[in-house]
C-alpha cells in the first residue's frame, strides 16, 4: 500500500490571466503506515497537495499511483479511492450539518453503501477514537465547543475506516491541552492500527513531536524530504522559506556557541534534556 | 480613569430550541473585573470556551454586558450614544484575515474605516500611508489583497483598524492561520505599534510564545479571571497553567525538565536567552 506521485504539475486557471502554477514537479512516495508531516508557507502548495492525494484535484501532468494503480487511467473507481484517503480539511467544523453528531458522523459511511446499522457501529467506533463523550452524540454540533466540534468532524472521516487520514492543520485554532489531546489521539491510532497519517501544520514544534518523515513545500516545489532531525539541521534556510525550527533546536544552536558540546540536531525537549545533562556531566 | 476598566461584568447567551424560542441561558463571562492602563500589552489566555472572545467583543461594544459595566476611556459601552467613540477608541482584529478585507486594492481596503468615520479625503490618504508603513505594508499599496500571503494580509488588517487611530487594538487569534514567519511579522507589528504609537494591545492567544513580552497577563477559566499577573509570574505555574488546559513556551518546559533532573536553574524562565545564561553560568 503505498501513495506515490511521479512529476505532478498543478496549474490553477490555466490558461487565464490568474494561473498559478501552484505545484511544480513533484515526487514523492508515501509508504503504508507512515506519519508524514508537511509544513511550508502560506501559498506553499500544501494544501493543493493534500487534495491531489484523495482525486479532488486532478493533476495537469505527472502521474499519482495508489496501490501502484495510476489513478488517472480510465476507468479508475474515484470512489472508492476517495473512502481509502480520507480528508479532513481546515477547519472542519464548519462542514458539520446535520442535526445531531450521530447522524453527521453517520453521513460518510451511508453515502459508501452501508446498512444503518452498520452505519452506527462505525460512527460509534469514530467517536470513541476521537474521545468524544457519549452525552455528546445526540447533541446538536452547535452546542459543541471548538475543540469538541472538531472532533465530531474528524470523526466523520474516520467512520469511514480510511487506510490512510490527510489532515490540513488539524490544531488551528485549539487550545495547549485540545492540541495535544487530538494529535495524541490520532498518534495513538497511528500506532494501534497502522493508519498512515499524513499532517499538515503551522507548528514545527508539533511536526517534529510526531512525524517520522518531513515533506516541505516552497513555491510548489519540494524542498526537503527526511528526518525531522535532518530536516530542521537546515533552520536556516527554513527561516529562509517562512519556517522555523522548534524553539529547542534553537537553544541548542546557541548552547553549542557558548561552549556547551550538545549535538544541534535536537527536535524535541526530551532529547534536548538528555544531551544537555550528557554534556554537562561530560564537563565535569 | 484606565482605557479600558470592567466592574462585575457578566454576559448571557440565550440558548434558543429548533423553533428559536429562549429555552434558557448559559453564561460566558461570570463576573469580571479587569484594569488595562493606556500603553500596557495585555495578554488574555484561556482554554476553547473561557469566555475569552465573549470578554474581547465587549471591549468595542460588539457585546454589551448582561450586567455590571464596561468603560473603555471612561465611556460606559451600554449607553447607544457612546457607541461610535466607543468602537473608534478600541479596533478589533479577527483571527482569519480574508474575513476582514473588504476592499479590492490594498490601500482602499485600510481607507474604509477613516471614511466611514467621516474623516475628510486628504487626511484619510495621509492616514492610509502612515498606518501602512506602520506596518511596514507601504509597497504593497496598490496590490490586491487577494494575492498576499497570509501574514501580509493580517497586517494589512491590522493597517485598517490603525488608521482608524484607535487608542486601544483588539487582537483575537490573530496568528492562528498564520506560518511561523507571518506570526512574527505580525507580532514585531503589534510591538511597534505599542512603542512607536503608545496604542494599548490586548492579544487574546493560544501560543504561549507570543506573550512572553506582555506587561500582564490574565487567564480566564469557565468566565473567570483565575490568574493575573506578569508572564513570569504566570509561566512559572506550570501545573496550574496545564489545569486550566494551557501550557507554557517550549524552553519553559525545557528549564522545568532540567530542574527537575537535578540541575539549579531557577523558575519562570522565558527567553532561550535566559536558559542558555543560566546553564553557562551555573553549572
Amino acid at each position: 500500500m503505498s501513495i506515490k506521485l511521479e512529476h505532478i504539475n498543478y496549474i490553477y486557471s490555466e490558461g487565464t490571466a490568474y494561473e498559478k502554477h501552484a505545484l511544480k514537479d513533484v515526487n514523492l512516495e508515501i509508504r503504508d503506515g507512515e506519519f508524514v508531516g508537511v509544513i511550508g508557507h502560506t501559498g506553499s502548495g500544501k494544501s493543493t497537495l493534500i487534495q491531489h492525494l484523495n482525486g479532488l484535484l486532478k493533476a495537469s501532468s505527472g502521474a499519482l499511483y495508489f496501490n501502484g494503480r495510476n489513478v488517472y487511467e480510465e476507468g479508475y473507481p474515484m470512489k472508492e479511492l476517495r473512502s481509502q484517503v480520507g480528508l479532513v480539511f481546515q477547519y472542519p467544523e464548519y462542514q458539520l450539518f446535520e442535526a445531531d453528531v450521530m447522524t453527521d458522523v453517520c453521513f460518510g459511511p451511508k453515502n459508501q453503501g452501508l446498512s444503518p446499522e452498520e452505519c452506527k457501529e462505525r460512527a460509534m467506533e469514530a467517536l470513541k477514537l476521537v474521545g468524544l463523550k457519549e452525552k455528546y452524540y445526540q447533541s446538536s454540533p452547535f452546542e459543541l465547543s471548538g475543540g469538541q466540534k472538531r472532533r465530531a468532524a474528524i470523526a466523520g472521516v474516520l467512520a469511514m475506516r480510511p487506510k490512510v487520514l490527510v489532515l490540513d492543520e488539524p490544531t488551528a485554532g485549539l487550545d495547549p491541552k485540545g492540541r495535544d489531546e487530538i494529535l495524541g489521539q490520532i498518534a495513538s491510532l497511528h500506532k494501534a492500527s497502522g493508519l498512515t497519517v499524513i499532517l499538515v501544520s503551522h507548528s514545527m514544534e508539533d511536526i517534529a513531536r510526531y512525524a517520522d518523515r518531513i515533506i516541505v513545500m516552497d513555491h510548489g516545489k519540494v524542498r526537503y524530504n527526511d528526518t525531522p532531525k535532518h530536516v530542521f539541521t537546515h533552520y536556516m534556510e527554513l527561516e529562509k522559506m517562512g519556517l522555523a525550527a522548534p524553539q529547542v533546536t534553537y537553544i541548542m544552536h546557541d548552547l553549542r556557541e557558548h561552549g556547551l558540546s550538545v549535538t544541534t540536531d535536537v527536535t524535541t525537549v526530551e532529547e534536548a534534556a538528555d544531551q544537555i545533562m550528557q554534556a554537562l556531566e561530560m564537563k565535569q | 480613569m484606565d482605557i479600558i476598566q470592567t466592574e462585575h461584568l457578566v454576559y448571557e447567551y440565550a440558548k434558543r430550541d429548533e423553533e428559536g424560542n429562549i429555552t434558557g441561558t448559559s453564561r460566558a463571562i461570570d463576573g469580571v473585573d479587569i484594569d488595562i492602563r493606556q500603553g500596557q500589552f495585555v495578554a488574555v489566555l484561556g482554554h476553547n470556551g473561557s469566555g475569552k472572545s465573549t470578554f474581547a467583543k465587549h471591549l468595542n461594544a460588539i457585546l454589551v454586558p448582561t450586567a455590571g459595566t464596561v468603560w473603555v476611556d471612561g465611556k460606559d459601552t451600554k449607553a447607544p450614544e457612546e457607541l461610535w467613540n466607543v468602537r473608534q477608541t478600541a479596533g478589533m482584529v479577527f483571527q482569519n484575515p480574508d474575513n476582514q478585507i473588504i476592499g479590492t486594492v490594498v490601500e482602499e481596503d485600510v481607507g474604509f474605516g477613516p471614511e466611514n468615520l467621516g474623516v475628510p479625503t486628504d487626511e484619510i490618504w495621509q492616514r492610509v500611508e502612515e498606518s501602512l508603513k506602520a506596518v511596514g505594508m507601504l509597497e504593497y499599496r496598490h496590490h490586491s489583497p487577494n494575492k498576499l500571503s497570509g501574514g501580509q494580509k493580517q497586517r494589512v488588517a491590522i493597517a485598517g483598524v490603525v488608521a482608524m487611530e484607535p487608542k486601544c487594538i483588539v487582537l483575537d487569534e490573530p496568528t492562528a492561520m498564520l506560518d511561523p514567519s507571518g506570526r512574527k511579522e505580525v507580532l514585531k507589528t503589534v510591538q511597534e505599534l505599542r512603542t512607536k504609537k503608545q496604542v494599548t494591545v490586548i492579544l487574546i492567544t493560544h501560543y504561549m510564545e507570543e506573550v512572553i513580552d506582555a506587561d500582564k497577563i490574565y487567564v480566564m477559566d469557565h468566565g473567570h479571571v483565575v490568574m493575573e499577573g506578569t508572564p513570569r509570574e504566570i509561566f512559572s505555574q506550570v501545573d496550574t497553567l496545564k489545569k486550566y488546559r494551557l501550557d507554557v513556551p517550549q524552553v519553559t518546559i525545557l528549564a522545568d525538565e532540567l530542574r527537575k533532573r537535578g540541575l539549579d536553574i531557577p523558575a519562570g524562565i522565558l527567553r532561550k536567552e535566559e536558559l542558555v545564561e543560566a546553564l553557562c553560568r551555573s553549572n
